[in-house]
């Protein structure tokens, strides 16, 4: 209708439609994601020093990289804690969301609504919030943790103060975190399969743990590697929770790589050092993400071809 | 048979209820500090009397500001999650539904892809540094529009899948009508994406209602947020557990609430962004 009118005219809306629809999202990451990272690159090779609320740079070079691959000590500490907390945390997520995401989808279970409300509570809730808790039930003399062993006669255990199983204690409360949502993502997985395929497959099995490692296991493993990729991935973005159980400590016990950084940026007012730190992680984990995506890609391609 | 897949059965629900309880009990506990008296919560007594008075303290008492950080929680989350959702909305629309030219689809959702995997501590050094030089620092402002280019990515992502599931006739048939874009979006896309929208938009508000990084390093006193209020209560000398409990209570109603009335929107939402 409005075609046959003025051809024109509507060429012409199209492309303001194009431009108007694109242009906020476009905006938002230009300034507020795209700049931030040239910024960074930009502060790290100054010295940043804070008097009465104003900044004065003086240029250093490449100083304040030289000082973190030389000289830094805490954050290794956290690259490397940072590394076990993710493989970690994600191998135990996965076992025990795939096992229980695969007893459920054989079995069935009662009230499952009420079951899954439960099980996006931790997804769902804030994860300070998820820090306060375990902070409180692990505390030293009135946590829940410390109450129940006493009252089996156990001797009581510093979750928090211990350096030995510091690391452990903030690995278990992200392992409870999470699990769940890698339960109900392995679950809707495996009630997406073909029935069909499944029926025929069943014949050539005997016994459940072959049709697992035969038929359930190759028919889930894309979905399965793609949630160990990212799921690792984001457990680099670990803050929250170290922040309130630990801060770190004991030493650098439970240091992770977002501590460091926050530390420095905002405790030791070290903003050029700081961005020195924020540059060379950020582009690790770009650098991991690409390659992720790249290995994904070239998988799927060599799956297609055959 | 039969025995053995009902013992398979049991077997099954209790790995799962187990796992439930294993949720919901420290929750409960946690909670339930919140009724206590502080010597009932020192000395782990499980059956006390309740009192009201951790919330009157955490709520009305002259040295807190709680009521505050609630409202300002409310503030940022209900703003920029509903910036979010109108432009991410759009941009998923012609992102998914039109010719655009290849680069820009790649390099808009690339870097979304990207930004939205990076943590979000090596951003807000460089957000601190820009809100200051502009002088925005602290406020609602620049914790807003943080927040909104935080929740972008998930938003866009959310908001693409439920516009590829639209079935391609409906737009080939608008467009031999002679809808122009603008009116593809609103008569037919639109329409159709609104349960969706819901569910994305419950998701973001809930990102935004916890976020804790951003708000600790960009709020002042005057727009502290609930969760970064938390915390620091957790970090003073004297730890006041009743008020930690209310406080970890209130902050959790928003998600409560969700979770009973919206159930369906989390789950599709969150499968619906988790396997991008």
């Amino acid at each position: 209708m409005n075609a046959s009118i003025a051809p024109g005219t509507t060429a012409r809306r199209n492309r303001r439609w194009l431009v108007l629809s694109l242009a906020p999202v476009a905006a938002f990451f230009l300034v507020l994601s795209g700049f931030p990272v040239l910024n960074l690159l930009g502060l790290s090779v100054f010295n940043v020093e804070w008097s009465e609320g104003a900044a004065s740079f003086s240029y250093v070079g490449l100083e304040n990289y030289r000082r973190l691959f030389l000289q830094e000590t805490i954050y290794w500490a956290g690259v490397r804690n940072t590394l076990v907390f993710a493989v970690g945390v994600v191998t135990c997520q996965m076992v025990l969301g795939f096992s229980m995401a695969l007893a459920v989808n054989r079995a069935g279970t009662a009230g499952r609504t009420i079951l899954t409300g439960i099980f996006l509570l931790p997804i769902v809730i804030p994860p300070i919030v998820i820090g306060t808790m375990w902070r409180l039930i692990m505390g030293r003399e009135f946590g829940l943790a410390n109450t129940v062993l006493r009252a089996l006669g156990l001797n009581e255990v510093d979750w928090l103060g211990n350096p030995d199983i510091a690391l452990a204690s903030v690995m278990f409360v992200d392992i409870w975190h999470w699990t769940p949502f890698v339960f109900l993502l392995m679950l809707a997985g495996l009630e997406s399969l073909d029935e069909e395929v499944l029926d025929a497959a069943r014949m050539d099995v005997t016994g459940f743990w072959q049709e697992v490692r035969h038929i359930i296991l190759p028919l889930m493993l894309p979905t399965i590697v793609i949630t160990v990729l990212f799921r690792i991935i984001l457990s680099f973005k670990v803050f929250d929770e170290v922040y309130l159980l630990t801060s770190g400590g004991p030493g650098t016990a439970t240091e992770v790589i977002n501590f460091s950084i926050y530390r420095t940026f905002f405790r030791q007012d070290q903003v050029g050092y700081g961005s020195a730190m924020s540059v060379v992680t950020l582009f690790a984990i770009a650098f991991m993400i690409i390659v992720a995506r790249g290995l994904l890609a070239r998988s799927k391609r060599a799956k297609d071809t055959e | 048979m039969t025995g053995r897949r009902i013992a398979g059965r049991v077997a099954a629900n209790g790995v799962v209820w187990g796992y439930a309880a294993l949720i919901l009990l420290p929750t409960l506990w946690v909670l339930s500090n919140a009724f206590k008296y502080k010597i009932d919560i020192i000395t782990g007594t499980t059956i006390s009397p309740i009192t009201w008075g951790n919330f009157e303290q955490l709520l009305f008492s002259r040295q807190s500001h709680f009521l505050r950080n609630l409202f300002n929680s409310a503030v940022v989350a209900v703003i920029s999650s509903a910036i979010v959702i109108v432009i991410a909305t759009m941009a998923a629309f012609t992102l998914g539904r039109l010719k655009v030219p290849g680069w820009l689809r790649w390099l808009i959702l690339g870097w979304a892809l990207l930004f939205q995997m990076l943590p979000t501590l090596t951003f807000v050094g460089s957000w601190y540094v820009m809100w200051s030089a502009v002088g925005l620092h602290g406020t609602y402002v620049s914790v807003i529009l943080t927040h909104v280019v935080h929740n972008l990515p998930m938003g866009l992502f959310l908001m693409l899948s439920f516009m590829s599931a639209l079935p391609h006739e409906l737009f080939q048939a608008a467009r031999m009508d002679g809808c122009s874009n603008g009116q593809m979006f609103w008569r037919v896309a639109f329409p159709l994406v609104r349960g969706g929208m819901i569910a994305a938009t419950a998701l973001i508000f809930i990102f935004s209602w916890s976020d804790f990084a951003i708000a600790l390093t960009l709020a002042s006193p005057a727009t502290m947020t609930a969760p970064v209020a938390i915390a620091t209560f957790a970090q003073e000398y004297d730890i006041r557990y009743g008020e930690m409990a209310a406080g970890t209570l209130l902050s959790i109603v928003p998600a409560l609430v969700l979770i009973l009335v919206g159930q369906r929107f989390i789950v599709r939402g969150l499968l619906a962004g988790a396997v991008k």
